[in-house]
């Protein structure tokens, strides 16, 4: 019997497999020079084979060296699934298959925690999809009409005061402002989210930001693009188009030393500046961006050497809430001369509310939005155990802070805005809408946006390598040959066409309902057919 | 659908041409209730237009609670006028045993006009929550020189019952404003039918608010009288009392407030800062859904306007002497027949009608 080491990695310990078909195979070698993890090469094996060479049949049984493709048994080269080999392969030979049984899990914390890019794999449970827009006008008042009607799609982004509180004074039968308020801006209620240089490709980051001002210049649509922790190029910073962008300060500060020092040659005011402190895929963890994904470039922009970037858990030197906001907001605010909300993210957590009322509560009124990002955002690297086992769902916690401001007459104040798992089907209009009739006054995406420029990953484990920088679709690497597999002008109009269709079905939403601005905070718009979605969110059960 | 009207005249008027302005419109089961505010009083209680008038109605036992807690908060009553009705046999009409029209005197050490309105209000808070916890009646109203009357039947039947065809001086007013039509889509509730009031401030709605909801949500903790909320149309009311009562402000910035400028529009304003402001901290009080409002301020002034993509129609019709404004013309036709019609208004979506003592109509556009 021939001795078996079963310690060694198996093909069929590894999570997916490779189907391949030798007798299609031409053996141009596409798939294995398109594969960019190294997953499979061309081995040449000896076969025994029956062939019959002759006019008339005449079978010989001959032993054949033959080149066929082969997958590796080794984990640090396995397959992801993300099936670029089934894209080039003229033949339909070879494509990657899921292994049900796999021990992948088991076997790769060898060189400790397993490491991965994407969301959370485990929980993906889509709340958004147990709810229903149920309310809808039918003879006691007319619906809207979502073509004819004009609507008023529009977020404020920055600190609402109270009607109480504004310095208005009636002059004659008119109101006059005795002094500035807070600078609010009203944009559109999807934010492009935050995605840093590093994380993203240039090209890709670059894709992004093309949407962002053609949606601007072009559609109409005041979508804001953040920046993500890790600067921006100069040229951007002092050019018109940052109007657009909202400038990402996180715990590593990367990229603020070049930020500060374009301030002087802005030619006008970012769109917003956000102070991540955290993140829904990896709650209570900071930034990482793995050395292989330090490229030049990303070193010139961010000002390190070539070395893993991990951003500290924590701002340093905050310690509570109250001082956050007097030390960040307050300078950040004062950096721009109290011209530029200031919002804050968080990753949702069961203390949100505790943060939000915290905020609401600030004497200053310089905390300019509440975000909360979910546990089925994305990221670009994270321990597999922060991405699946830590974190909390942003549907409820939306609801949560809202009910909140409520109960103290405060909604609207500071505008809260949910992120993490939006656009998780492909829907982002109808997560939007959902969103927003719980209480929030808009949603931020990043994960769909990379998923039209043509990333292939998804919550079943296809994929997630956005931390190897290996990135076979050219977004989330520096690798200059895997960039160009990424068309920048295709990337930018799909993600242009789809929230031009995101309007529009959010249109064919709001009309039904009979409102022609975001019905923000109308749960009576809202069913549900889980008891307990419904029992939770404060919104009808049906069945 | 309701329909609503309003009369502002020169000369007082009977509460039957309040009615005479409704039945025409009657469509289908429309006319299910009848309700009017009349403000500017004549007739019994044109002596006491200083002193506030409460308008219930209730069971012997309420009649007796009310009276009690009058007593014991130091109001001391004037003059009364309790309608005998006429209980013709086959009228439509689900009549409580008592309707109580009742003046009254303000507590000594009560003088200040801030304090009184504060006063009037808390009372009828309270009447209506020690009312609501036995079931014995309902309050509608405590204000100088305004009665309430509603009620749940046919509106001519109802007015058969309280004598209102008679015309025979007892209920007089220059502003009457009426809606006849019960809450047919829930529960039918007393306190839901409109006209509803508070502090001076009369509103009836005619259609849907699709930002109950929210509306409902922020109203709640702006002030104490904002309460009830058996009707999407409350916070139509509760806004215009905070727009105009709470924060002072014109007029004007109401339409701003229910249905404030598209953004594009705004931003070409002038006073796009004002506006943004006001859009921005009153956010929850913008009114979404097709609807039309009329209203009647303390002053005695009155308004229109409707929503803003006019899908309620509302029009105002005059004759030097008297003005009507009213769903649908036929109304103004039957108790205006001779009046100019190429000078009635039929208001826009961005437009706001003001109808001050004199009977001069001030319009603008938001």
């Amino acid at each position: 019997m021939e001795t078996i080491k079963v310690q060694d990695v198996a093909v069929n310990d590894l999570p997916w497999r490779i189907e391949y078909h030798a007798e299609r195979c031409t053996r141009c070698g596409s798939c294995v020079a398109s594969c960019s993890f190294n997953a499979i090469e061309v081995v040449v094996q000896r076969q025994s084979m029956t062939v019959s060479e002759q006019n008339q049949p005449s079978p010989v049984r001959r032993q054949l060296a033959l080149a066929i493709i082969k997958q590796k048994k080794d984990l640090a080269y396995m397959c992801r699934g993300c099936g670029m080999c089934e894209r080039v392969c003229p033949n339909n030979a070879i494509r990657p298959v899921r292994n049900p049984d796999d021990r992948k899990a088991l076997l790769s914390r060898d060189n400790g925690p397993i490491k991965r890019g994407g969301r959370t794999n485990l929980n993906a449970q889509r709340t958004l999809d147990s709810i229903i827009v149920g309310r809808i006008s039918q003879m006691t008042d007319p619906a809207l009409d979502s073509v004819r009607h004009t609507f008023d799609i529009r977020a404020p982004f920055g600190r609402v005061l109270s009607p109480r509180e504004l310095p208005l004074t009636v002059s004659g039968d008119k109101l006059e402002m005795a002094h500035r308020t807070p600078p609010v801006r009203w944009i559109y209620p999807l934010i492009f989210s935050d995605m840093s240089i590093g994380a993203l490709s240039t090209r890709a980051w670059e894709a992004v930001a093309l949407a962002t001002a053609y949606l601007n210049e072009k559609c109409n649509l005041p979508v804001r693009m953040s920046s993500g922790e890790g600067g921006m190029p100069v040229k951007l910073l002092e050019s018109e188009y940052l109007k657009y962008f909202i400038i990402q300060i996180a715990s590593g500060h990367f990229g603020w030393n070049r930020i500060i020092k374009a301030m002087p040659h802005m030619v006008t005011d970012p769109g917003g500046i956000l102070i991540k402190i955290g993140q829904g895929a990896k709650p209570g963890d900071g930034g990482l961006l793995p050395e292989a994904k330090v490229a030049e470039h990303v070193q010139a922009i961010r000002g390190v050497p070539k070395a893993t970037l991990s951003s500290p858990p924590n701002h340093q030197g905050l310690y509570s809430i109250e001082e956050s906001v007097q030390k960040m907001h307050l300078s950040l605010n004062a950096a721009f001369g109290f011209r530029v909300p200031v919002a804050v993210k968080c990753a949702a957590s069961a203390t949100s509310v505790a943060v939000y009322h915290n905020l609401l509560r600030d004497p200053y009124k310089i905390c300019g939005g509440f975000f909360i990002d979910g546990i089925q955002g994305g990221t670009g690297a994270a321990a597999e155990v922060s991405l699946d086992h830590t974190g909390h769902p942003v549907v409820s916690k939306i609801r949560d802070c809202y009910l909140s401001a409520v109960r103290q007459g405060l909604q609207g104040q500071i505008p809260l805005y949910g992120g993490g798992g939006i656009g998780l089907t492909g829907n982002a209009a109808a997560d939007a809408f959902k969103m927003i009739c719980l209480g929030a006054n808009g949603v931020f995406c990043g994960k769909v946006l990379i998923q039209l420029l043509g990333c292939i990953g998804n919550e079943k484990g296809r994929c997630n390598a956005c931390n190897t920088g290996k990135c076979p679709t050219g977004i989330c690497t520096q690798d200059p040959r895997l960039v160009k597999r990424l068309d920048v002008d295709r990337g930018a109009q799909k993600i242009v066409d789809y929230v031009l269709a995101f309007d529009k079905e959010l249109r064919k939403l709001m009309a039904p309902i009979g409102n022609s601005s975001l019905p923000v905070g109308r749960s009576d718009a809202l069913v549900s057919t889980d008891k307990a979605v419904a029992d939770k969110l404060g919104i009808q059960y049906v069945c | 659908m309701c329909r609503i009207g309003a009369i502002k005249s020169k000369v007082p008027v009977h509460p039957s041409k309040a009615l005479h302005l409704m039945l025409p419109q009657q469509e289908g089961y429309d006319n299910s209730g009848f309700a009017m505010v009349m403000q500017d009083l004549y007739g019994v209680f044109s002596q006491y237009k200083d002193k506030p008038l409460l308008s219930m109605a209730c069971t012997r036992e309420g009649a007796r609670l009310v009276e009690e807690y009058m007593d014991k908060h130091h109001f001391t009553q004037l003059a009364a006028w309790v309608p005998v009705p006429d209980k013709q046999p086959n009228l439509n009409i689900e009549a409580l045993p008592f309707y109580i029209f009742r003046n009254y005197d303000y507590p000594e050490f009560v003088k200040e006009p801030e304090a009184r309105e504060a006063l009037l209000l808390d009372t009828r808070l309270a009447l209506r929550r020690m009312l609501e916890e036995t079931g014995e009646g309902y309050v509608y109203s405590f204000w100088p020189d305004v009665l309430t009357l509603k009620e749940i039947g046919d509106p001519r039947d109802i007015a058969t019952y309280f004598h209102l065809w008679d015309d025979n001086g007892c209920l007089l007013a220059k502003n009457i404003i009426v809606q006849c039509r019960q809450n047919t889509n829930y529960d039918i509730v007393r306190y839901a039918a409109h006209p509803f009031f508070l502090q001076g401030y009369t509103l009836c709605a005619n259609g849907e608010n699709t930002f109950f909801t929210k509306n409902t949500e922020f109203q709640k903790s702006l002030f104490r009288g904002y309460i009830g909320f058996e009707s999407d149309s409350q916070n139509f009311l509760y806004t215009l009392h905070y727009v105009l009562h709470e924060l002072k402000w014109p007029i004007s910035y109401y339409k701003h407030v229910i249905t404030p400028l598209p953004f594009s529009e705004l931003a070409q304003r002038p006073d796009r800062d004002v506006l943004m402001t006001i859009r921005q901290s009153l956010a929850h009080l913008e009114i979404n859904g097709p609807n039309t409002i009329i209203a009647g301020l303390p002053d005695g002034r009155m308004m229109t306007c409707c929503d803003s993509k006019k899908l309620r129609p509302v029009v105002v019709g005059g004759d030097g002497e008297m003005v009507a404004i009213s769903s649908e013309v036929c109304g103004i036709n039957e108790i205006l027949p001779n009046r100019d019609t190429s000078k009635d208004i039929y208001p826009n979506e961005r437009e706001v009608v003001v109808i001050n003592q004199d009977l001069e109509v001030e319009r603008w556009k938001q």
